[in-house]
């Protein structure tokens, strides 16, 4: 090197520290256009709706007029769908995945299955609800129901589960399955005493994360035809009366909350708008508690288990 | 297992009372039990084989019966979709225009926020930094999308409005932004994985050339992360083509044959959500239409999936 070279040199380093420099702002500036987006869009819904967050929007069904109008049959269904969605993903997708990771020989059919998990994965949720239309609500003739509803958002949901199911069953070290089985216990013994017990924390969070984002579909729900308009409320699953349980609700119609949003944010009127942004707030609400209930299991369940 | 040890601790009864043929019954049962056990895990399993065989189908099936009353010519060179009006025509072209055109809008805003966010996580941010910042943005994905819908009509256009005073209430600009900014999560949690998954090692012999953590970050960890980084893309696409509420709020809901951005249309997934709205007899052409687009849909999706195999296949760096 020669002496002549050094300022040059020193140029090419400052030039270059101001380049990475630049960068880091820019990086600093993106991660903060989606962090103020957050927050503008939940400042926005808050300011716009915030008169209307009363207890009455909880218990008012659905009206002509703006300012009584509320989303109690939205909330209702979608409490009813979400529980058939949780009913018929929560048993599958854990199986499902039980099998996959603990089972599953070495064949084509499992490679069959992996990939089709996969690809479920990346089905446009409206696909989803054209699969609904044809099979659940004519073939099966479920009609427009919360039954329907609920079949449709937990086959939505099923591959977030399967893949959760399998990430945790994963982290389980193999001396626990190799203690198991030294001592004789059979595989159904092992997964049902050990592998599912250990591994529940992670399939929890999967299953709250795939629940949050089902409580927010449209899409495939408005395609299997839920009505916008609801003023009655499903026959209650429990009742006071023999045999306490009755599941006439399961074949009832229904809104829920984002068809409910939708529905007010399509029509004109500004009222029906300030509807529309006290709704959304609820329903990012609803979603943002659920994903903090799956970061605090992550976080802290999680951390007790020792191998 | 049942132990009898009445008789004292001195007489060891391995076997318990049951007899050799007690004992076999019971292991065949046992293993008769795990058997059907198996099976019915297998058929959970089955359950998503199942889905995809539906979703075929009856996409397919009722195509099929579309296509007996429109030539897949026409459906695929008319420039027209007028599904409801009296002499109906249905070409695909203006709904795969506003698909391609809002999802193009989407990768613009999408892809260099979503790789500078990535690049930054990965490269630059403090571990307390990204903890904070990971979840947020997992947050961000997790906002439903009608929601984002109504934050591009109701803040988003009247903010474009305010730089175009010319521009209409529904556009593909205001929906495309939106939906980018709604699938920046998905390309930037993946990119970063697949940054982070290039080894130390790389990166202490880049340092060790002189090189800076830009030049580093550029060089070298991103043409290595580039299969990653890449599927990443490919699963943005894919996210935008299907996306539907957005569009459907926001870009206005008629058909429009452009791939001008500021001007209002509808896409595949959009026009789906109208026809559901609305009250079509089950077994008439426009209910056939629907999945005649839905099928649109998912070959697009099919065949992005393919091109992400092959591209994983193709730049994946073996270290």
């Amino acid at each position: 090197m020669k002496a002549e070279d050094i300022p040059l040199i020193r140029r090419i380093i400052r030039r270059n520290k101001r380049i990475e420099l630049l960068f880091v702002v820019a990086g600093f500036v993106a991660l903060l256009m989606g962090v103020l987006t957050f927050v503008a869009l939940f400042a926005q819904m808050a300011w716009a709706g915030w008169e209307r967050i009363t207890p009455d929007f909880f218990t008012n069904f659905p009206s002509r007029r703006a300012a009584q109008a509320g989303i109690l049959s939205a909330w209702v269904g979608s409490l009813l769908v979400m529980l058939v969605t949780a009913i018929s993903a929560v048993p599958l997708g854990v199986a499902a995945g039980v099998y996959l990771e603990e089972y599953a020989p070495k064949n084509l059919l499992t490679d069959i299955i992996e990939i089709n998990v996969t690809n479920l994965a990346g089905v446009p949720s409206i696909v989803y609800g054209l699969l609904a239309l044809g099979v659940f609500v004519y073939t099966f003739g479920f009609g427009q129901s919360i039954l329907s509803a609920g079949l449709t958002l937990g086959l939505l949901i099923l591959p977030v589960v399967i893949v959760a199911t399998r990430e945790s069953i994963r982290s389980i070290p193999l001396h626990i399955r190799e203690a198991a089985y030294g001592l004789g216990a059979t595989r159904w013994q092992v997964t049902r005493d050990h592998i599912v017990p250990y591994s529940l924390p992670g399939i929890m969070t999967g299953v709250i994360i795939g629940m949050s984002r089902a409580i927010g579909e449209t899409a495939p729900i408005i395609t299997i035809g839920a009505l916008t308009f609801i003023a009655f409320l499903p026959d209650a699953p429990v009742g006071p009366e023999f045999p306490w349980v009755n599941f006439e609700w399961l074949k009832s119609g229904f809104t829920v909350m984002p068809i409910q949003m939708f529905n007010w944010t399509s029509r004109p009127e500004e009222a029906f708008q300030q509807n529309a942004a006290a709704a959304g707030f609820i329903l990012v609400l609803m979603t943002l508690a659920m994903n903090a209930v799956s970061i605090w299991i992550r976080y802290h369940v999680r951390k007790d288990i020792k191998w | 297992m049942q132990e009898n040890n009445s008789s004292g601790a001195a007489t060891l009864v391995p076997y318990g009372p049951l007899s050799v043929s007690d004992r076999l019954a019971k292991k065949a049962l046992r293993n008769f039990k795990e058997r059907v056990i198996e099976l019915l895990l297998l058929g959970a399993a089955f359950v998503s084989v199942l889905t995809t065989v539906g979703i075929i189908w009856v996409l397919v099936s009722e195509s099929v019966n579309f296509f007996r009353n429109v030539s897949i010519w026409s459906f695929l060179t008319d420039t027209m979709w007028t599904p409801l009006f009296a002499e109906p025509r249905y070409g695909i072209l203006p709904l795969l225009a506003g698909t391609l055109t809002t999802s193009a809008v989407a990768l613009v805003v999408a892809i260099p926020l979503g790789t500078t966010i990535a690049i930054y996580l990965s490269e630059f941010a403090r571990p307390s930094v990204r903890e904070v910042v990971k979840p947020f943005l997992e947050l961000l994905g997790g906002i439903p999308t009608i929601v984002y819908g109504y934050f591009a009509l109701m803040v988003v256009i009247p903010m474009l409005q305010l730089l175009m005073p010319e521009l209409s209430g529904f556009n593909m600009l205001g929906a495309g932004i939106v939906m980018g900014i709604a699938i920046i999560p998905y390309v930037s949690s993946l990119a970063e994985d697949a940054m982070r998954a290039v080894p130390m090692s790389m990166r202490e012999g880049s340092y060790a050339m002189g090189a800076t953590r830009l030049q580093t970050a550029f060089r070298v960890v991103f043409p290595a992360a580039l299969s990653g980084i890449l599927s990443a893309y490919i699963l943005g696409i894919s996210r935008a083509v299907g996306e539907t509420m957005i569009v459907a709020v926001a870009a206005g809901m008629q058909p429009n044959f452009t791939v001008n951005p500021l001007e209002p249309a509808q896409t595949i997934s959009a026009y789906i959500v109208q026809v559901a709205l609305g009250d079509l007899p089950h077994g008439s052409i426009g209910y056939q239409s629907i999945f005649a687009a839905g099928l649109s849909l998912m070959l697009m999706t099919l065949a992005l999936n393919l091109v992400g195999h092959v591209v994983r296949r193709r730049y994946r760096e073996a270290y």
